[in-house]
């Protein structure tokens, strides 16, 4: 997709910033569903899970594949997921009912 | 369409970022989940899309197996146990990239092609941290599910030990990123991984693995970035390295709040640290007041302003939701009541908050420490519940403290300060707490679920 590495190396350090930006904007409150919900997104090596699991000849290496993709589909899933039920849970002040 | 696939990518990056962004409000948090989890949808189908896939059952089988487990682990944990489920998602994180990246060295041996050197040292790399990730990870679960004791383990010889072994880890890896194909030294560097997964995290206390999780976090995003640059796939080292900025901040924020470095945290209990723990225990103290729940209800019955400061002892009693009951109950009486949240208060950073949330406390009424402690002063009570180290006003003045130097939440300066706990025995650290002996202070022995409902009914009542 991109030939020069020296391209996903600026790419790397350029959504460091970003990251580190972005999350030092975080509230304490939010820090556990912030971490579960990252950890979530790190899942996005699903990507290469699933890249992996069709490999053209089963080998040992599509073996690996599959275990990727169970082990990742438990981060993407469980991670939105648990994060989301936590989310539901803070609400503001109830002065209505 | 090929040049379509990348723009995709970039699409699910965009809605992770914004996702993450929007998570910076509680209000609009859980839409920022629901977008970033929308992210990974468009990248997953891309993938499916564009790999013409050649095995649907297998993708399938493993996309519905890992969904369910997922799914059933989310739905069914406990809030008090939402550490233990994030060791293991940063685990299964970490070993899926590892995984990938095994894959993807042992499909370059089948073709007999030379991998380029970016992709095998990110293969290295990926294998590293992942199976660093993975062990370590087990082990903080077992520690914070006290399925194994808490305590750091420590043997004689351990920084020989470890220093030996990361002298091998480099030499393996310099061996698999030069010659890919012998795939021996790959092998052996995967056992080494997980073997320095679990050493790394032995001899790391149970009160510091708020640290570790946070930083298995970080190393979770970096394995996904390390696999992006194996499969050069600017998607996933965008995500990656996301996620390995957010465990950076959150570990340093834990480290901040303990006022220790990270190397002191990750490498302190080989030192002799562990020696400032008798030092206070020993020494005159003064003497304790016990009292029970009715004399605090006299105190509340003249108070106009109460801060409850919650520590993980109100999680171990289960005590979330009679304590939100004392504090709608004092609100009804005309008492200011406001929780003060230490940010290591709980096992992971941010976790009493989520417990006090699940008791249906509003968010508001949850303030962080740099916000509430100069309010102390014009408090009426204090009510500390099963928090200890955190409270102990020896770490602002004593020197010779082993917690000097800690942030801690300025309880002692309010007019009066209730303390509920079970025994006089130290807290996590081991350090006596100079508190309890003061003037104001008012002990309540007890576990906190029985006698904060005693409170409940003395100040009801009263």
């Amino acid at each position: 997709m991109l030939s020069d590495p020296a391209v996903a190396l600026t790419v790397l350090v350029l959504s460091l910033f970003v990251g580190i930006e972005i999350i030092a904007k975080v509230p304490p409150l939010l820090h556990t569903p912030l971490m579960s919900g990252s950890n979530a997104i790190s899942g996005i090596t699903i990507v290469g899970a699933l890249i992996a699991v069709t490999a053209e000849n089963p080998t040992i290496s599509t073996a690996f594949g599959f275990a990727a993709v169970v082990f990742a589909m438990i981060n993407v899933v469980g991670g939105f997921l648990v994060t989301n039920r936590m989310l539901a849970m803070f609400r503001p002040k109830r002065d209505d009912k | 369409m090929s040049s379509l696939v990348p723009i995709a990518y970039l699409a699910s990056a965009v809605l992770f970022i914004v996702g993450l962004k929007m998570l910076s409000s509680a209000k609009t948090a859980a839409r920022g989940n629901a977008l970033a989890a929308s992210g990974m949808a468009v990248a997953i189908v891309t993938t499916l899309l564009r790999q013409g896939i050649m095995s649907w059952e297998l993708v399938l089988a493993g996309v519905v197996l890992g969904s369910a487990i997922g799914a059933f682990a989310a739905l069914r944990v406990q809030m008090t146990s939402m550490p233990e489920m994030v060791a293991l998602l940063n685990g299964s994180g970490g070993v899926a990239s590892a995984l990938v990246a095994g894959a993807e060295l042992l499909g370059y041996a089948d073709r007999a092609q030379e991998p380029t050197g970016v992709v095998s040292t990110a293969i290295v790399l990926s294998t590293l941290i992942g199976g660093i990730t993975l062990t370590g990870s087990l082990i903080a679960f077992l520690k914070l599910s006290e399925r194994m004791p808490g305590q750091p383990i420590t043997y004689p010889g351990q920084q020989v030990v470890n220093a030996l072994i990361g002298i091998g880890v480099l030499v393996l890896c310099f061996l698999v990123a030069t010659a890919p194909l012998e795939l021996g030294p790959f092998w052996i560097l995967v056992g080494v991984a997980l073997l320095l997964g679990v050493l790394l995290v032995i001899p790391i206390g149970g009160a510091d693995m708020p640290v570790v999780i946070s930083l298995l976090n970080s190393y979770s995003g970096l394995a996904a970035c390390a696999t992006g640059f194996v499969l050069n796939n600017v998607g996933l080292v965008i995500s990656g390295s996301l996620v390995g900025a957010s465990g950076i901040i959150l570990t340093k924020i834990m480290c901040d709040a303990m006022n220790r470095s990270l190397m002191n945290v990750l490498f302190g209990a080989f030192g002799a640290v562990q020696e400032g723990g008798g030092a206070g225990a020993g020494g005159e103290q003064g003497t304790v007041r016990g009292y029970t729940a009715d004399d605090a209800a006299v105190i509340f019955s003249n108070a106009r302003s109460c801060i409850i400061v919650p520590g993980y002892g109100m999680a171990v009693a289960q005590a979330q939701h009679a304590v939100r009951e004392l504090a709608d109950l004092l609100e009804q009486k005309g008492i200011t009541t406001r929780f003060a949240i230490h940010p290591v208060a709980g096992r992971m950073p941010g976790h009493m908050n989520v417990l006090l949330a699940e008791a249906d406390v509003p968010y508001e009424k949850l303030v962080e420490m740099d916000h509430i402690n100069s309010e102390f002063p014009e408090t009426d009570v204090a009510l500390v519940l099963g928090a200890n180290d955190v409270v102990n006003p020896s770490a602002r003045s004593d020197k010779g403290s082993p917690i000097y130097g800690m942030p801690i939440l300025d309880v002692d300066r309010a007019q009066h300060v209730f303390v509920v706990k079970r025994s006089m025995n130290p807290g996590f650290a081991g350090v006596q707490n100079p508190l309890f002996f003061n003037e104001n202070t008012m002990m309540i022995f007890g576990d906190a679920k029985g006698t904060v409902l005693a409170l409940v009914d003395a100040v009801r009542e009263y």
